[in-house]
Formats: structure tokens, sequence, C-alpha cells
């Protein structure tokens, strides 16, 4: 870890004007935000991070903690905790989905200091990212070259890859928010606007030092998660080889309108294979119209596949991924829902 | 000849230590206070082969608070490398510009605070000389050789394998892998060190506090009389900290050169290149048997890596091939050197890798031969080691096997693969042998007794996490008729007595024997006292007869004086003795080595007339889920049988806990490897899987009672690796047993069901 200096942010003005060089996450950002800090501070004291200010926004947090359930949708505040908002009744019962990824993400510890906002913002696992004792990562030093695509790239992406970065994203709540429309609020130096979150982080299009489409000194605030008859009827199944306390090997997020045995709509994210939050919407129309059995959950599965690209390593995961969401479109299909919102 | 054992041990007794633990009074070594330390942090290579070109540390000199920075150009010629346990040669550090492999020492910084050091160390800038490395099995550029062999040990053989593999009416023949594994005690690696004049003290967690002095003054050239090493506790040792690593002597140069005290806690990830490791094997396994399941053949051969100048190896097939009977045997172990850092001893170090195959290649083998895998190992089960034909002092591993099936419901399972299911979840039942060999070493100890009962024992042992204080005070409150609660025992300093190091399994036999024997001296003296003491009521008695029990010195028929009485009439004051212990079958001149840190063990296998190992039997029950394949193991059923249990409490922990190690080394643990470039990439406790709670089964011990009165006196055979061992193998019979898939490489995923 290298000095830096802290300043707290009073309000969202006084946020942005501190944070005015906190750039699209680049690595090298001289200025970085601190919530929670579980990521932050992890990849400072792994000198990945290299701020010179740090800009605390957790003053923030009471007016930007709040959970809130309307006719309209979920409203989350970006500084609520993932606790705070996996143990939400209303949240457990109308968004499950949001719910469970939270709860079977990181452990206590963790759920109970980091922020939605920073969560979503979690960055990539891959190994030759966090140790700045590897020369190559066009994702740390742009333009140096890709390790992993050669090397241990077991836990790397399969979609959404390009040549030049295979980073898987580690998250849970973002294929939620992904597969549901959620739109992120942001403030920054000219002023409020909406994203929507799938534009939140940035495709690999070869610049993958650029994480996000935030502006320099935009915070997120919020998270708007819009009503559906898919909310309720939704689930997010998570598989890997240790019970808790582990990445995806795979995950789907599902959330399903039916009509009877019809899916009337559906919403499929997936996690644990791709470069950022993935949303399938080629699974997703295959399924429209169509009765839910083993036949139809694997043609959709196969679609949301159909560009997998592997680096030797990772060759299991399209076949993985494949069978964790034709699980999870079964799950989803048999859970009990009530129909009343 | 030593008194009944079921009357001394056997009752489950608290760790004396315990209190001290939880509440963070217990210091372990980079507690302990000193004064005005300066601190280190390492800097390590970013490569695994060719040589430091040059350093740049201008940057890192310039951070505010750096002191000094140890470099091969400015302390190199001030130390030699680490006599190894082994023997033989390992890699260097700053004694040369070479490196050897991934995360090799080879710049230290001192400063002021921690966070200077580290942060100056991240300013370091190298320019490295690299050469293509090696990193593992079928890298271009390793160099393969067989083991090198003694008279002491040599590759198990007898009869004709390949023929009577040729003949054999059912056989098996497969190969068989295992990872990188590391022990990543909780405990980070830590070394401060601290000059008073000429003297030394080291205070470094250590599975050998002679054995640690003893190398680090032959590394600086010094007297060893003048090096003290300290270790109270240790927070996890697994064979991490028996041998001497390099960076204690650099630490020690670097606050003789500061003259003041300098402390280093090393990083999680430094530990996985810094220490040693458990390599990756490869194993051929093949078996042949008649029709009826007697083995007619057995030829196992292992190939393992090292580093490149170290012969390192565990050649597992030493205990392979004793366990089950077979007149014909073929065995080869071979060497693999990479450009690796050295591996060293981990938990059961021969035992967990090879039995994994032996294991599993038994069930295969039932399999084929359509029989029940315990009664596959009943048929073939022997009171005569196979190899050298001596009898086991002791081998109840049927009746281990036949405890556990009882408790596990094992009659309740249906043989064929596949066959059993709950829901979605396909279950497997498995089953493997554990066994370790009995070991024990020569050790002394001081002993000291008030007329008041209370107890002092001295000795340089190691608690590493088994309970050895306790196991100290148990023997000799118990051996003296007082009470464990008046008994303090000090142990880890190298100001005391020595003990052989803490490996093998040896800790309970080797120190309960000498601590035994220092409290007969003190029986002895009490006895031979009372009984010409025309005043003592024990007077005229056959002092041989008399025992300490119950806060007297009693005789055969009943007559009795107290404690006190007997005591003050040796002494007015404190009856010390000294007690030096070389267990039967030692080489001569083990005590004498024993003050020049060398670590002699008296092994299972080295016996004159008989071979000692324990026995134990795993049974695992593992869920898949059908489609997506991941691994549950809802519950475990273990029986050991290890002779006299001293303390059945802390056994307790050391069996269950090794089951549990058994449990992750199958399903979760593998140091991964960066080919091309030969370097670690899990190298931290979130990437390098172990299990959390959630994966923690229900695990069930079960001890059967076992007396032996060969392996040593007092009956104790070694309780601390058995548990880990066979484990693996029976958790992939079990996933055998639930999906019909054989896997024959660790660790098994879900996306090895695929």
């Amino acid at each position: 870890m290298r000095p830096f200096t802290y300043e707290r942010a009073g309000d969202l003005s006084e946020a942005s004007r501190l944070g005015a060089n906190t750039g699209q996450g680049q690595t090298d950002a001289p200025v970085q935000f601190l919530a929670g800090g579980t990521t932050l501070v992890d990849l400072m004291k792994l000198d990945v991070l290299r701020p010179t200010r740090v800009v605390d926004i957790s003053p923030l947090g009471a007016d930007l903690a709040g959970v809130a359930l309307t006719s309209r949708g979920l409203h989350l505040g970006a500084l609520a905790t993932m606790s705070k908002v996996a143990e939400h009744p209303d949240v457990r019962r109308a968004y499950p989905a949001i719910a469970e990824s939270l709860s079977l993400a990181a452990s206590d510890q963790l759920r109970n200091m980091a922020s939605l906002g920073g969560n979503v913002l979690q960055r990539t696992r891959c190994p030759y990212y966090r140790d700045p004792s590897w020369e190559a990562c066009n994702k740390r030093r742009p333009g140096s070259g890709c390790t992993a695509i050669q090397g241990y790239n077991h836990n790397h992406a399969v979609l959404g890859v390009d040549e030049n970065c295979i980073a898987q994203y580690p998250g849970d709540l973002g294929v939620v928010l992904a597969a549901f429309d959620a739109e992120v609020e942001l403030s920054g130096p000219s002023g409020a606007r909406l994203l929507a979150f799938t534009s939140l982080h940035r495709p690999a299009d070869g610049e993958p030092h650029l994480e996000t489409n935030l502006r320099p000194g935009e915070v997120i605030t919020g998270f708007n998660v819009p009503a559906g008859a898919w909310t309720r009827r939704s689930l997010y199944l998570k598989v890997r080889d240790r019970s808790s306390y582990e990445f995806a090997l795979a995950s789907a997020a599902v959330g399903l309108d039916m009509d009877g045995e019809t899916v009337r709509q559906a919403r499929i994210g997936l996690g644990g294979v791709a470069y950022r939050p993935w949303r399938s919407p080629e699974a997703e129309a295959v399924l429209v119209g169509k009765p839910l059995d083993e036949a139809t959950a694997k043609a959709a599965t196969d679609a949301a596949f159909a560009g997998a690209v592997t680096h030797g390593g990772n060759d299991f995961k399209p076949e993985l991924g494949r069978r964790t969401l034709v699980r999870a479109l079964l799950q989803a299909q048999s859970l009990p829902v009530s129909e009343a919102s | 000849m030593p008194r009944d054992t079921a009357e001394l041990f056997g009752k489950p007794t608290p760790r004396i230590d315990g209190v001290a633990k939880v509440t963070g009074a217990a210091r372990y070594a980079s507690d302990e206070p000193v004064a005005n330390p300066a601190f280190a942090w390492l800097v390590t290579s970013a490569i695994a082969r060719g040589r430091v070109g040059g350093l740049r540390l201008d940057s890192a000199k310039a951070v505010p608070g750096v002191i000094d920075i140890l470099t091969h150009d400015n302390v190199g010629a001030l130390a030699q490398p680490p006599a190894q346990m082994d023997g033989g040669p390992t890699t260097t550090t700053l004694e040369t510009d070479q490196i050897w492999h991934d995360g090799q020492i080879i710049a230290i910084v001192v400063a002021e605070s921690f966070e200077a050091a580290r942060e100056a160390a991240n300013r370091v800038e190298v320019d490295y000389v690299a050469e293509p490395p090696s990193a593992t099995f079928d890298s271009p550029g390793v160099q393969v050789e067989p083991h090198k062999t003694t008279e002491d040990s040599k590759d198990p053989a007898k009869g004709d394998a390949a023929a009577a593999l040729a003949a054999a009416e059912v056989k098996i023949d497969a190969r068989y892998s295992t990872p990188t594994q590391h022990h990543n005690p909780i405990e980070l690696f830590t070394t401060t060190c601290v000059w008073d004049g000429p003297h030394l003290t080291i205070y470094e967690g250590s599975q050998a506090m002679w054995g640690l002095k003893a190398n680090v003054a032959k590394q600086l050239g010094m007297d060893p009389a003048m090096v003290r090493t300290i270790s109270r506790f240790v927070g996890g040792a697994f064979g991490s900290r028996g041998g001497t690593t390099s960076r204690t002597a650099w630490i020690a140069i670097a606050a003789k050169r500061l003259g003041r005290p300098v402390k280093l806690v090393a990083t999680r990830d430094q530990g996985f290149t810094i220490a040693t490791y458990r390599a990756e094997t490869r194993q051929h396994l093949a078996l042949g048997a008649s029709r009826d399941g007697k083995l007619t053949a057995f030829v196992h051969e292992g190939w393992e890596v090292t580093s490149r100048p170290s012969g390192y190896n565990v050649a597992g097939v030493d205990t392979t091939a004793r366990m089950y009977a077979c007149p014909n045997i073929a065995t080869a172990v071979h060497v693999v050197h990479a450009d690796r850092n050295t591996p060293g001893f981990m938990r059961a170090p021969p035992e967990t890798p090879y039995m994994f195959a032996l294991e599993s290649g038994m069930d295969e083998l039932a399999h084929a031969l359509n029989m029940d895998p315990i009664e596959l190992r009943r048929v073939n089960d022997t009171k005569i080691d196979p190899v050298s034909g001596k009898p086991f002092s002791s081998r109840s591993l049927m009746a281990c096997f036949d405890q556990a099936a009882a408790k596990f419901g094992w009659s309740g399972r249906n043989p064929k693969p596949g066959s059993m299911r709950d829901g979605d979840w396909l279950i497997g039942w498995g089953c493997a042998t554990a066994t370790y060999p009995t070991n024990i070493g020569p050790a002394a100890a001081r002993l000291a007794v008030t007329p008041e009962g209370k107890v002092t024992v001295q000795l340089a042992a190691h608690e590493i996490g088994t309970g050895a204080y306790t196991v100290v005070a148990i023997t000799a409150a118990r051996s003296l008729g007082l009470k464990v609660d008046d008994t303090t025992v000090m142990l880890g300093d190298s100001s005391l007595p020595p003990v052989t190091v803490a490996g093998g399994s040896n800790n309970a036999a080797t120190t309960a024997n000498v601590v035994y024997k220092a409290c007969e001296e003190v029986r002895r003296r009490l006895a031979e006292a009372a009984t010409a003491d025309p005043a003592s009521p024990l007077h005229g008695a056959d002092a041989a007869s008399l025992q300490l029990k119950g806060g007297t010195l009693m005789g055969p028929t009943g007559a009795s004086e107290p404690f006190k009485a007997a005591l003050s009439r040796v002494t007015g004051g404190v009856l010390e003795v000294h007690a030096e212990n070389a267990p039967q079958g030692s080489k001569p001149g083990a005590v004498a080595g024993l003050y020049e840190g060398k670590s002699a063990m008296v092994r299972g296998t080295g016996r004159e007339n008989v071979t000692t190992f324990a026995f134990g039997a795993h049974f695992v029950e593992v869920r898949v889920h059908e489609r997506t394949r991941e691994i549950r193991t809802p519950r475990v059923v273990s029986a050991f049988s290890a002779g006299t249990i001293v303390n059945p409490m802390t056994a307790h922990s050391q069996f269950m806990g090794g089951a549990l190690w058994g449990l992750s080394a199958a399903l979760f643990e593998a140091t991964e490897i960066d080919r091309k470039t030969a370097r670690y990439v899990n190298h931290n406790l979130a990437d390098y899987l172990i299990p959390v709670n959630a994966d923690v089964p229900d695990i069930q011990v079960l001890v059967v009672p076992e007396e032996d009165d060969q392996v040593n006196p007092l009956g104790i055979k070694g309780i601390g690796e058995i548990g880990i061992v066979g484990m693996n193998a029976a958790v992939a019979n079990a996933v055998f047993h639930a999906t019909g898939t054989r896997i024959r490489d660790l660790p098994i995923r879900a996306e090895s069901l695929l």
C-alpha cells in the first residue's frame, strides 16, 4: 500500500468535486471512491490500485441506504449493505433472485461491510490482474498483453471476451440486475442521470482497462428494478465447488412470467462465465411462447452459450453453464409463487 | 516395568493452555515483545529461472523510514544455505544471484514500520536475466531420475510381480495423480531476531527447536551455544516448520547490521514460495488377484516433482507395499527436477498421496471382483509385514473397518454405482484404509517437584496445536500421583533439554516416554529412601513395588505415606531430575546427537523384530447433483486404533482434523501453476480452496481400543497424521459409487464429473 490522502465527502456535490479524477475504472486512476472498502482496500494492499486520494462516500449513507418497494418497482440505495438488502422482507418476497444473489455472495463479514454500489463494481478475480508482479495484463497495464489467455484460466470468462482480455466479472447481484432491466442512478459534476444497468460495464472491445461508462466524478446513488411478473418467480442459482464463500463456477439468474405451462416472458442472466454482468436475450427469446420443459430449456441454454470462447482451463464452463441454466429454469418453473402483488 | 497405562491415560483432559490460547495470552513467535524492533519485508522473484541482473533501489530507499536493504551484493557472503532434513542440497537465496524458482527471496527491506517496509519493497525494481523455466510434469526441460535409495530405505521388492501380474485372474492397472498442496498454517511464517552482544535469540514457530538452533548457527558460522530459539506456541505447522528455511539467517544478519531487533512477518502469498509444500505426484498402480480376491501381484510406481538441486521425495511405496499380504511386489520412485522451490514434509508426507492410489485401486479391484471393498481388505489382511517378513506389533485394521461400517450403516449400501439417490442428488458411499507408521525419537527432559506436589516439567518439545503441553502434564501428574492442575509445563525453548523434531507423529510417544522416565526416577528415589527409613510405614518393603498414587507413596499392601513426607525425606527443597531416553532400536549416539540438533527417529519400518503402524478406516457419504455435479459430503465415520490414547479429548481433535483435511485434499486443495512461467497463481486463501464451515460434515470419530507393549513402554502410537491418510481415496470411491465415474486425479471437482 502506498501513502494516500483520505477525504470524506459530506454530500454528493462534494463527492463529485473531490472525485473529479476517478476515471472509468482504470486501475491507475489517481482517485478512488471508498464505501465498504471490501474490494478497494484489498487491491490497495496488493499494490494493484495505487490511488493518491481516497474519497470516502460513506457519510452519504444516511440518504443513500434505503430500500423501497413501490408499484413501479424496487429502489435500492447504493450505500445499502449487501446484508441489509439480502435480509429485507420485501426483497425476499418480491425479488427473491436479488436476495439470493446477495446472500450467496461473499461471507457474513463482507456482506455487513460491502455496499451495493461497490458490489456491482467489484473488480475481476483474475490472478494476473490481482498481482502486479505479472508484467502482462491489459486491464491493469493497457497494451501489455494478457497472460491468462495462455496461462491459468480455470475461472475465466467464456462469454463477451476478446483477444485482449478474458477476465471474468465475479459478482452475483449484477447478474440479476442485468437480467431484470435495472437502471442505475448516477450523480456527477454535471448533475444526475440514469443509465441502463447493462450499459454500466463496458464490453471488452479492445480496451479492458476501461471498466465502466461512469464519467469522472460520478457516484452511483441507487438502482431501480422495474416491477414485472418475472421478479416474483425468480431465483439465483450459484454452482461452485465449496458450499459457501466462493465465487461462482457458473450461475444463473432466472425470472419467469408463466401463462400456465407456457412462458409469457423470461429474464435470464448468467454469472461466473462472462466478462461483464450478462443478460441472454437469445435464451429468453427461445422460451417465449413455448412450454418450459427439458427440451426447450436446453434449446435456450444452447442459444445462451452459442458464442462461448474457451481457452483450455475453462473448457468446462460452457457445459457447466448450460447445465446450471437448465437446472435454474426448471427450478424456477416449479417455484410456488402467489400471483398477488 | 511401566504402570498399567489405563490407570495413567485415557481420561479426557482439557488443554492446560486452552485458556491462554483463547484469551490471547499465549505468545506465538511474532507476539513476543521485543524492544524497538525494525520491520522486514521480503522482495521475491517474479521469474522462476535465471538471475538477478540488477536491483534498482533508489525509489525504495527514498521511502521515509527505510533503514536498510539486504541483497546478494551486500550480505550474500555472510551465510551458507540451511542444511536440509534429507541431507541433500537445496535452492539458494541471497547467497548468489541465481533464481531457482518463483517467489524466491532476492532482497529484504528493513524499515521503521511494517508499512514503510512494504511500500519500499513494492518500489524495488528488478532487472532479471530470465531463462525459460520448467514448471512441472511434461514441461520441456524437466530432468527425471530414479530417487536415491539407501540401505535403510530400499524400494520394496519381492518375488516376480511382472509374471504374477501377467498370470493374475483379475487385475487392475491405472494411473493416478495428486496435486501440489500447501500447508497454509494460519500463523504466517515469521522470524524475529534479537542480538545481545554475541548472543542471538530467534523467535520463530518451529517443530525443531534444537535443530533450528544448530542449523542457523552453522549457516552463520557461530557456536550453537550462542544461539537460542524460542517458539512457545505454534499456530499450525503440519511439517512446514520442521526444517530450517532461508529467511531465518538473513533476518539474523539484518538485526546484526542494524544493532536492533528485526521482525519479519511474511505474507500469505510469500508463504507459498519461501517455505515448503507437498509436491504433485503421478503414480502407476497395478494389482493382480485370484478370483477369491487374494492379491498375487503388487506394482506401485511414483513420480514426484522437486527443485533443480534437491532430491527430496516421499516414496510412499514403502508404506503401500506393506498394507496387504502379497507374495510379489515391485515398486519404484522417480524424482522430476523442475524450476520450483524444494518441497518438504506435509502431514503424512508419503501416505497422503500414495495411499490415494492404493486405496482407490483396492476399490477398483473390489468392483472388478464384484466383492465388497471391506471384504477385499479382510481377505488380504495380514499380521506379517509383507515386505520385511516381521510381524506387525499390533494391527487392528479390520476391527476399525467393522466398527466404523456398523456405525455408518454400510450394510444398507446397494453396491451398484448410481443406484442410490435422494431427489436430484446421487448418493455414494465409499471407504478406505488409513495408516501411519509408529515412530519415536530420543529426548531429554527436566522435572522438578516440590513437597507440596507442584510439578514443573521442561523440555524443548513443540506445541504445534496438537496438545503437547497437556500430554506432558498428564504424563507427569498421573505418573507422580499428583494433579494436572498443579503441573507447569515449559516447552518450545532451546535452552531446555532437547527433543527430536516434532514430525512423523512421534511427539506424544517421545515426550510421554521420557517424562515417564523422569517420574520413574522420582519414584525410585522416594521409594528407596522410604523403604530404608525405619520411621516410614513403608520401611522394609520392596522399593520396586511402591507406587505414587493419589498424592501418596503407596505399597502393595496398602500402607502409604503422604507425598510430602516421602519427598521431604530426600530433600528439604525441590527434587529435580534430568532424564534422557533413547527408545529401543535407537542408533548409537542418538541422545548425544540431540544436543547437536540432530533429529533421529526410530521408524515403524526400521525396528529389529517388529513393524509398527497404526491403522484406521474411513467411511464417507458424498452427494453429487445429477445435473451440475457439485459434490457435497454430509457425513463421515472414521475409526482408528492407535495403542494407548494419552488424552482422548485432543486425540479426537487430531483424528477429526485429519479426516477433514483428507476431505479437503480430495475435493478442494490444489496449488495452481502457470505452466509457461512456473509461477503459482492461487497463492492466497480465497483462491486456494479449503473447506468452510458449511462444507464440514458430521464427522464421527471412533477409537478402537488397542494395547501394544512392543511399540514403546507406554504403548503409544502417534495419531497426528493418520487421520488424513486414505480419506482422499474414500471420497473418490464414494464418487464412483454415486456416479459410476472413476476419478483418479485430485482434486475431484464438479468439472471432473460433467
